[in-house]
């Protein structure tokens, strides 16, 4: 009788290793289905069974069907899968290390700036050097997007960074400060886009993977994967960082590579997906608040889980995205938002406290 | 007797040089042109914008011009697409032209010339003599410059969005700015293309004689009480006369075969 009243045994509470293990196969399953759902479906009649059956048996593909196939969904459904694990596990290390449950690449400032990149790209992309406007081609917004997240990191690192010491409290608070910079900078230059400009510069804010391609992936993709493979490197010690810094410390680590280590990687992976896909918001809160409650925080198993499920709801908002109003095609930033925001205030109500914290 | 149709269908086959039979068309003008040719079986999808004549709009829309999507272009199946130049993103249009469809771009030119110029190119891509109906509009633009040479020149401002008292107005290289000129009247407005948000001074220095505006419904339009309220469009000769034209979005700026009429209308509100 009195038993019910104590604490429960750390073990039975504290060690959620099974059922997480057990999550992540479950994942696992769910993002393999959606990436097939991802390459059957669409506004064309195009089944690709079908085609490998014909491949199979060595007729001849269309080069309709090869084209939708091979050059836009399959490259569409890479860049989903990616963009969606990077923007994820960026929200939960961020979180992690900030110790901030509302940390999220937006708030840092790292998507104000990427954005800023890019709207500087549309609007004076008009007056650059015929030689080098030509040589960036379609290029231009996204290498500009992507330094503009990396520039804005870089500053944010060097402001809260005094003799070797790096607080994550000037960090999160210069990042709001350089967020409110980078959108004034974009005011500015949307004051003095035309009319065409700002209609490139709508549907680009929403966010779409309407224009993924190969060289677009192939040139994004390697630099989201690096950021995404230091993940594995941040586990042990963002659970260690969830005691406090000192306590991180006498556990054993080094506290300030792996700030430099955390934010570099986040800032990279961010700014790529910026870069190729506009600003796609809520992926990277709702997915970490969403596994925390079913497998607890810790990061082993946090972090995979976000690239698992970050991939999966991207590819089915982008399902939705261009299935809807075909032949036509939503932005996919209004889908996640419109999913998103219900979803993170149903969070709030249910884990009142949360951001009490 | 279904036999004979085919083998008759073979036959034929060769005199019309490959006429296309699916046919998508994204641009507001060229959809219009193809209409009054007479070809608007052939089409099989459309942009949003392209609304006129009636009967397109059953047709599936495939979204905003400049943000078409490649797979919904390719989902219905087209064996010939109709583009206008401003129609994107260029990704999409490359990928569609590499699945070896056609792609025709149609010249954008906002004065009478230019009309003539993509009927031509219309004709010619759908393989339809475009010699009549160019006649036919041709016509129209002569009778548009008689009436034009009755009256002097007005100096006129084109309004294309008044949100929050802020107007956006149509500079130089503008279609709000060929039908100014068609209509025989003057941009008030000079030094910079394409539509701008201007400020008030400007707006009172330009001191325009008319003040056009495509007629909608939501917040973008100016009721005349929000004009009379307006600190500097108050003070324009327009307004104080009273001199303020609203006309229908697609039909003023769509510089296809209604241009003349649209131009003809607006010249004779000015002078009403």
């Amino acid at each position: 009788m009195i038993a019910a009243f104590l604490p429960r045994p750390l073990a039975a509470s504290g060690d959620r290793s099974r059922p997480a293990q057990l999550l992540l196969l479950a994942l696992l399953v769910l993002l393999l289905l959606t990436s097939a759902v991802s390459l059957a479906v669409g506004a064309a009649d195009v089944s690709p069974l079908n085609v490998l059956g014909a491949w199979l048996s060595g007729e001849e593909i269309s080069i309709r069907e090869r084209v939708i196939l091979f050059d836009i969904r399959l490259p569409r459904m890479l860049t989903g899968l990616v963009i969606g694990a990077a923007l994820a596990v960026s929200g939960a290390v961020l979180q992690g290390l900030f110790r901030n449950p509302l940390a999220d690449p937006g708030l840092v400032g790292i998507s104000a700036g990427a954005g800023l990149g890019a709207v500087s790209a549309i609007v004076l992309g008009s007056a650059l050097p015929a030689t080098i406007a030509a040589a960036a081609g379609f290029y231009l917004v996204p290498i500009a997007a992507f330094l503009g997240g990396w520039v804005t990191v870089l500053c944010l690192y060097r402001i809260a960074t005094r003799a070797g010491q790096t607080s994550v409290a000037t960090m999160l608070l210069a990042g709001i400060a350089l967020a409110a910079l980078a959108s004034a900078g974009t005011g500015v230059l949307v004051t003095l886009a035309d009319d065409a400009q700002l209609r490139d510069l709508t549907f680009w804010g929403l966010g779409s993977l309407a224009g993924a391609s190969w060289v677009k992936l192939l040139s994004a993709a390697p630099i989201m994967l690096a950021g995404l493979a230091c993940a594995p490197l941040l586990t042990r010690a963002l659970n260690a960082l969830a005691l406090g810094e000192a306590a991180a410390m006498h556990l054993g680590i080094s506290v300030q590579r792996i700030k430099a280590l955390a934010i570099l990687s986040v800032a990279a992976s961010v700014g790529a997906a910026v870069a190729i896909s506009g600003g796609i918001g809520f992926v990277g809160i709702v997915v970490p608040h969403l596994l925390r409650l079913a497998i607890g925080p810790d990061h082993r198993f946090l972090l995979p889980a976000s690239a698992l499920l970050g991939a999966t709801l991207l590819l089915a908002a982008d399902i939705a995205a261009r299935t809807i109003v075909a032949p036509a095609e939503l932005p996919i930033g209004i889908i996640t938002a419109l999913v998103g925001g219900p979803v993170f205030l149903w969070i709030l109500l249910r884990k009142r406290g949360l951001v009490d914290v | 007797m279904r036999y004979a149709i085919v083998l008759a269908a073979c036959l034929a086959a060769p005199l019309q040089v490959a006429a296309q039979e699916r046919v998508v068309v994204a641009g507001s003008a060229l959809s219009e042109i193809t209409a009054a040719l007479g070809q608007t079986h052939r089409l099989v999808g459309r942009d949003q914008t392209s609304t006129y004549p009636a009967e397109i709009e059953a047709l599936p829309d495939l979204g905003y011009l400049r943000a078409l999507s490649a797979e919904g272009l390719l989902s219905l199946n087209p064996d010939l697409i109709l583009a206008d130049a401003d129609a994107g993103p260029p990704e999409t249009m490359d990928l569609v032209a590499s699945t070896e469809i056609p792609v025709v771009r149609i010249t954008a030119d906002f004065t009478a010339e230019g009309v003539i110029e993509r009927i031509a190119e219309v004709g010619q891509a759908l393989s339809v003599d475009p010699a009549p109906l160019q006649a036919e509009v041709q016509a129209s633009f002569d009778a548009l410059a008689e009436a034009r040479a009755a009256h002097p020149p007005l100096r006129a401002m084109f309004i294309l969005t008044a949100q929050g008292g802020q107007i956006t107005a149509a500079g130089s290289d503008t279609a709000a700015e060929g039908i100014l000129h068609l209509a025989g009247a003057q941009n008030a407005l000079q030094g910079f293309s394409g539509y701008r948000q201007i400020t008030d001074e400007a707006i009172t220095n330009a001191a325009p004689d008319v003040l056009v505006m495509m007629e909608r419904t939501g917040d973008h339009s100016l009721e005349d009480a929000d004009l009379q309220s307006h600190a500097a469009l108050s003070l324009t000769p327009a307004v104080r006369d009273g001199r303020v034209i609203r006309m229908e979005g697609s039909y003023l700026l769509g510089f296809g075969p209604r241009t003349p009429d649209a131009a003809l209308q607006l010249l004779h509100a000015m002078w009403e």
